[in-house]
């Protein structure tokens, strides 16, 4: 565990990695979202109440679960900046929240899509989209503490304390808006319950899921390459490894 | 806990409350804009009573929680400018109990004040009289976790001008579970129901918070004073 | 599958609109997230590997003058 936090935290490390796995790994994820979709679009049943609306479940439900892992993500990887010092991990915090952010707006918008035709409104403040939407401030947070310190070492730590603060309240923001929403609500419109999935709607389902958790990968590996060509331009690991790509 | 730790604790909390009480202003603003801007809710949403009833935990609560916002980015400003909180970090005691010691101080200073104003802004609203006392309660603890949450967001922007909006958006999501508990104490004893599971957890959010929340708020002034 | 003709999974029962509106926005959403980085990384590249052929070309005329000087 040490040993490869520590191989990670070498830029140089890094980079190489980066460019090694991505190369096969982001072709392979666009595959799978491609599949994952034209499965769950045209492959699996309609839904006997809801009829063709819910095959939004197949970008809603994982853009919202790697959202929210995306969050513990950066948590995370803030801590090893705390605890070790290490500058990898700042790169990677930053790297994260941005795709954080996007996915759990990608959350939003799918469910604000999905409730007009099954609740016949647009937006309802229902537990789970309001806890997404908290989540979505919890990331804007973050981001703009980022932009408003100048000294960047200085950001990276004030955002890490921040989203470990988060991470403790995350599981009491979600619990309180839970108790909150059956307080006001009798369970009568959840229609999200413990109703058994078919499995011909669960292996895409499962499958988007693995797909979107890769692609949230390939992108904070991504932002993390582009993070490190920026800040490394003059180190003669970089140049040489680009002289040798040419 | 060593006991001339407590009594540093003591001794700092002292001394901010001087530092608070000799300007009242400080003070007294926060109980104006609580005044004022529950005073816009029936203007905005009309006169009737039993309507206003009904709204009324909600309303006595944002405005709390907005009126806790507006003097906590403050926490730790004064000492900032003049240098003290420099000397504090390097001070040989805990740096998360000098922490701990502003909260309480801005704590006994807005959150106490404004619990002892709300019952009459409870009353304009109608709210039934029953729920007053929770609601005294549910301020009294709540404000303090408010406090809490919002010294971290302090001590994060502390150094940045302009810090205010800046720390409206860090901590205004930190905010929602007190709101939802305070607001459901509220509600419920309105509504002839048993609050006190959510006073319950309002306590348990403030005893989590006060162990928690004075490391963070440790880190953030140092992260502040280094950058 | 689900559907009998292109028509048919075209309008989705009625529901056509919300879930195709729904994967395009996720679709313009996620080809940004990916693009963007890739975007960024290729122009700093480029701009390394500029600045790296300047430093060559100028190293190699300093060499020439030496090599010219008698």
């Amino acid at each position: 565990m040490w040993q490869i936090i520590h191989k990670m935290g070498s830029p140089p490390w890094f980079y190489r990695f980066a460019e090694r796995v991505l190369r096969w790994a982001l072709p392979l994820v666009l595959i799978l979202l491609v599949v994952g979709a034209v499965w769950g679009m045209l492959f699996a049943p309609p839904d006997f109440r809801q009829g063709n609306s819910y095959r939004i479940i197949f970008i809603h439900v994982p853009a919202s679960v790697v959202a929210l892992a995306g969050y513990y993500v950066m948590a995370f990887a803030g801590a090893v900046s705390l605890i070790w010092k290490i500058k990898m991990a700042d790169t990677a915090m930053r790297a994260v929240a941005p795709v954080g952010a996007a996915l759990t707006f990608i959350g939003l918008v799918t469910g604000a899509v999905w409730g007009k035709p099954t609740w016949g409104t647009w937006w309802i403040w229902d537990a789970r989209i309001t806890s997404m939407l908290i989540l979505f401030f919890l990331y804007v947070g973050v981001m703009a503490l980022f932009e408003a310190y100048e000294n960047k070492a200085a950001a990276a730590k004030a955002c890490a304390v921040l989203s470990l603060v988060g991470t403790v309240n995350i599981p009491i923001i979600y619990k309180s808006v839970d108790w909150w929403y059956s307080l006001h609500q009798p369970a009568s419109i959840s229609f999200s319950g413990s109703t058994a999935i078919d499995t011909s709607m669960l292996y895409p389902l499962l499958l988007m899921i693995v797909a979107f958790y890769g692609l949230f990968a390939c992108c904070v590996m991504l932002n993390m390459r582009a993070e490190l060509l920026d800040t490394h331009r003059g180190a003669n690991w970089l140049q040489r490894e680009i002289l040798e790509r040419n | 806990m060593q006991p001339d730790l407590f009594q540093f604790l003591w001794d700092q909390t002292c001394r901010q409350l001087r530092v608070g009480v000799s300007k009242p202003s400080e003070v007294l603003n926060p109980l104006l804009f609580f005044v004022m801007v529950v005073t816009l809710f029936p203007i905005g949403l009309g006169p009737n009573p039993e309507q206003l009833a009904i709204l009324a935990p909600g309303i006595l609560w944002v405005v709390a929680l907005l009126s806790n916002l507006t003097v906590s980015g403050r926490l730790f400003a004064a000492d900032f400018e003049d240098g003290s909180l420099e000397q504090l970090v390097l001070a040989e005691h805990p740096l998360a109990l000098t922490g701990l010691s502003q909260v309480i101080a801005h704590w006994l200073l807005s959150g106490v004040t404004l619990t002892l104003v709300s019952p009459l802004f409870a009353l304009m609203l109608n709210l039934p009289a029953q729920a007053i006392p929770v609601l005294m309660m549910s301020l009294l603890l709540g404000s303090f976790s408010l406090s809490l949450v919002g010294g971290i967001g302090a001590a994060l922007t502390v150094g940045i001008q302009r810090g205010g909006l800046l720390l409206s958006v860090l901590i205004i999501p930190l905010y929602v579970p007190v709101l939802v508990f305070g607001v459901s104490a509220v509600s419920e004893a309105a509504g002839g129901g048993d609050p006190a599971r959510w006073l319950a957890l309002l306590g348990a959010f403030a005893a989590g918070g006060v162990v928690l929340a004075p490391l963070a708020i440790a880190a953030g002034l140092r992260i502040s004073l280094d950058s | 599958m689900a559907f009998d003709s292109l028509q048919a999974f075209w309008y989705m029962a009625g529901h056509g609109a919300y879930v195709w509106g729904a994967y395009g926005v996720t679709a313009l959403m996620l080809v940004m997230l990916v693009w963007r980085p890739i975007a960024r990384a290729r122009h700093t590249r480029q701009q390394i590997l500029a600045e790296v052929r300047r430093a060559q070309s100028d190293q190699a005329a300093v060499l020439l003058e030496v090599a010219d000087a008698p």
